[in-house]
């Protein structure tokens, strides 16, 4: 064996393994995101930079702190800096302001230290760790967390306005005639917004969710990479779209299938929400039934809180409701074995 | 030609048949000294006849298969026994084997011999005839032939089924058979066919094989002779028999039940040619197709080898190595074993010998698992294979038989698409060896 000068390795089957890993999934879809938080810098300026920092720096310091053996495994996996991508990105912007320095430090430490790490780490959470995060500081500063900045480009000051789902709620209270959607409402509240602006995300909003576009690239690039599938967000928007379509025109006093699809699918979180954090891997059913299940309880819950709720976003919270049914969907809905009729992934008595 | 049939779940792994696909079958150099396993096959190990020392013949039997399932061994090339020793095989046992080193005359090979008219040949003479020969499932299972031929009383084979797929990567031996042997392969599928007395006959054939496909449809045509060729789409593991039988013909073999349950039976295309070679040509089964391919390898070939033959020689046949390899297999990627002695012989169940190098490979640090599902979009078998990982992780074995485990086929699908990298085929074979010890 003299043309053997290195060691063989020996294991078990099979002897090769796709190029999917986690480590690579993790960053994979921070690079996804990069698009849509930049642009979040460059539309509210450096108080975004300064928020998506004290998230990133404190998710990965908080992970690295409880996993000290391992810290340098787990921080390498991309985990904990897509959760504090994530966070930042579902933080408005105005807490760039330096008295509000603590609220980003504790979505982190409320997704990392309670939800994330008390269950026992990475692929034992039972809610997704970032949205957990979002509202755990959105239920303790309220204040804080509805004070919307202006599209101001880097470097203005910043002026502060309502998001155009925020507007929609209030101007709901007192509607005036001749108001036949939200588009015509937002005008008459003295906020017009275009569906070029809401595509675009030239709106306020929460520094990563405003460009429906620069989302949908990386949903498209995370699509093509196999990184998601198709599952949940095709039957979160398909549900979410049919509820808004048939009633989304009540509250305008229009008649039904008149609602404004195209004005709900743009704003808000629901792009980011989608494709980003309704896909989470860890916190979603194991099956496509299960997973299809999963999206249709998301977009009903989205539909109900944005139009019967008193927040007016609704995102966030209906996909950690739904994060709250995973292991009930995954008891119900088991794969059809093989070989074996009329199975609930029972006992094999064939 | 059927359309495209398939089975539910399954992977797509790089194909890499490409490295061998433009060449033909090269006949490998005799061994000097041949290693000759006493078990090559599923069963009880054949019974060693002869003694350092002894002068051999080309094809003499040299083990005698010892009770219902097991196999006759014949001695590959004509020559000495030198000792009776022990080696590991491709795929792990340690087994006893003859070694013989090279000398006299062969009786068969340079003197071609005219076919038999196997028309005439009684069945239970024919049975016997593949009995004698030690021919063995070539698909890689080396299930005594004789006894899968043997119907039970009672039983009435629909279907049967020639597995002609060769699903792993890189393999071309079955493939460059079908190209190079097609009439001997329908002699061997006619031959089998009068003992089993099938309803129907149906070659199966992934769609990476069109040549082969249409060359046998071309033969079948002009032979006039009974047989289908279902042609399936590339998806692994479709050459695993049950997948196989739901792809072609749509139904389930039962969970825990054998094929024929549901009037099936199943054989390897290569199968088919040693049958036709036993009974038309009176050869046992002492060489078979080896797929040497690789990137670690320079010169990836399909050869014909001598059984017995160190891998180390075939080595050199294949201009040695590019680059180093990181594993040595034995079969195909994903089923076949990884081995460390390049002096392991080749032996009836060798389809392929891979030289993979570090980037083929793959293989990353294991991580916890995210529960991302994979593995269950990738099961043939409709299992659950995270749920049943962590049934087995907390020791909890009747949980894990609940969800499946002996339906799995170790196919391998679910660690090939785990993103942590969990080797939850390795575990399951451990535990299904501790539920079998019950």
């Amino acid at each position: 064996m003299s043309s053997m000068d290195t060691k063989i390795i020996v294991t078990g089957s099979p002897q090769i393994h796709s190029r999917q890993s986690t480590k690579k999934i993790m960053w994979l879809v921070s690079a996804a995101l990069a698009p849509s938080a930049i642009w979040g810098v460059y539309l509210f300026g450096l108080p975004a930079l300064w928020v998506m920092m004290l998230s990133i720096g404190s998710a990965v310091i908080i992970e690295g702190l409880l996993n000290k053996n391992h810290a340098f495994e787990t921080l390498k996996d991309g985990s904990a800096f897509l959760t504090g991508l994530l966070i930042g990105m579902n933080l408005p912007p105005a807490l760039g302001s330096i008295h509000y320095f603590y609220i980003p430090i504790a979505a982190s430490f409320f997704a990392i230290f309670v939800v994330k790490w008390t269950f026992g780490g990475l692929g034992t959470n039972w809610m997704n760790p970032a949205l957990a995060g979002r509202v755990f500081v959105f239920f303790s500063w309220t204040g804080a967390m509805n004070h919307w900045t202006l599209p101001s480009r880097a470097g203005l000051d910043a002026i502060s306005g309502p998001t155009p789902l925020g507007s929609l709620k209030t101007g709901l209270m007192s509607i005036g005639d001749n108001i036949t959607g939200p588009i015509s409402l937002l005008a008459s509240e003295g906020v017009p917004v275009s569906y070029k602006e809401l595509f675009l995300g030239q709106i306020p909003g929460c520094i990563g969710e405003v460009s429906a576009l620069l989302l949908l690239l990386g949903a498209i690039f995370l699509l093509i990479k196999k990184i998601i599938t198709l599952d949940i967000p095709l039957s979160y928007l398909l549900s979410f779209s049919l509820l808004i379509w048939i009633f989304g025109g009540k509250p305008f006093g229009t008649a039904l299938f008149t609602g404004d699809v195209l004005f709900h699918l743009l704003s808000g979180g629901l792009i980011l929400g989608v494709f980003f954090m309704a896909t989470d891997l860890v916190t979603t059913p194991l099956t496509t039934k299960g997973r299809i299940i999963f999206g249709i309880g998301c977009g009903v819950l989205t539909f109900l809180i944005r139009f019967y709720g008193s927040f007016p976003e609704g995102v966030s919270l209906s996909i950690i409701f739904m994060n709250i049914f995973v292991p009930l969907i995954d008891y119900l809905i088991k794969p059809k074995r093989f070989g074996i009729k009329n199975n609930l992934g029972g006992k094999a008595n064939a | 030609m059927k359309t495209m049939a398939t089975f539910k779940g399954g992977i797509h792994p790089p194909g890499k048949k490409d490295l061998t696909v433009s060449g033909s079958i090269e006949t490998a150099a005799l061994p000097n000294k041949a290693i000759i396993p006493l078990v090559q096959h599923i069963g009880a190990p054949a019974e060693c006849l002869v003694k350092p020392g002894d002068i051999i013949e080309e094809e003499q039997l040299i083990g005698q298969a010892q009770g219902f399932i097991s196999a006759n061994i014949h001695s590959p090339i004509p020559g000495k026994v030198i000792e009776i020793t022990q080696v590991y095989l491709g795929h792990g046992p340690l087994a006893d084997a003859v070694v013989i080193e090279l000398e006299g005359s062969f009786k068969r090979l340079g003197n071609a011999s005219e076919p038999k008219n196997w028309k005439e040949i009684p069945n239970d003479e024919i049975l016997n005839k593949i009995k004698s020969s030690g021919i063995v499932g070539l698909g890689g299972a080396t299930f005594p032939s004789h006894v899968k031929f043997s119907l039970p009383p009672g039983k009435v084979c629909e279907n049967f089924i020639i597995n002609a797929v060769e699903c792993e990567s890189y393999l071309n031996s079955d493939n460059f058979m079908m190209l190079e042997h097609p009439d001997e392969i329908l002699q061997g599928i006619e031959i089998i066919s009068t003992l089993i007395k099938p309803k129907k006959v149906i070659i199966g054939i992934e769609a990476n094989k069109l040549k082969a496909a249409k060359l046998l449809k071309k033969r079948i045509a002009e032979l006039n002779l009974d047989i289908q060729i279902a042609l399936l789409k590339v998806k692994y593991p479709q050459g695993a028999e049950k997948n196989l039988i739901k792809a072609i013909i749509g139904k389930e073999v039962p969970s825990g039940k054998l094929p024929l349950e549901i009037g099936v039976i199943n054989t390897n295309v290569s199968t088919c040619f040693a049958v036709y070679e036993a009974v038309a040509l009176d050869k046992p089964l002492v060489e078979r197709i080896v797929t040497m391919s690789g990137e670690a390898l320079r010169n990836p070939k399909v050869l014909k080898v001598r059984i017995g033959t160190p891998i180390s020689e075939l080595i050199e046949e294949c201009g040695g190595f590019k680059e180093k390899p990181f594993k040595v297999v034995s079969g195909g990627p994903m089923m076949g074993t990884s081995f460390f002695d390049l002096n392991t012989p080749v032996i009836k169940s060798t389809s392929g010998i891979l030289f993979l190098t570090e980037k083929e490979i793959n293989q990353d640090k294991m991580d916890s698992c995210v529960s991302c599902g994979k593995c269950i979009t990738a099961c043939p078998m409709g299992l659950n294979p995270t749920t049943i990982y962590k049934a087995l992780d907390f020791e909890l074995l009747p949980e894990a038989l609940n969800t499946g485990l002996m339906d799995c086929v170790e196919c391998g699908s679910c660690s090939y698409v785990c993103p942590s990298n969990i080797p939850l085929v390795s575990l399951f074979k451990v535990g299904r060896n501790e539920a079998r010890k019950k």
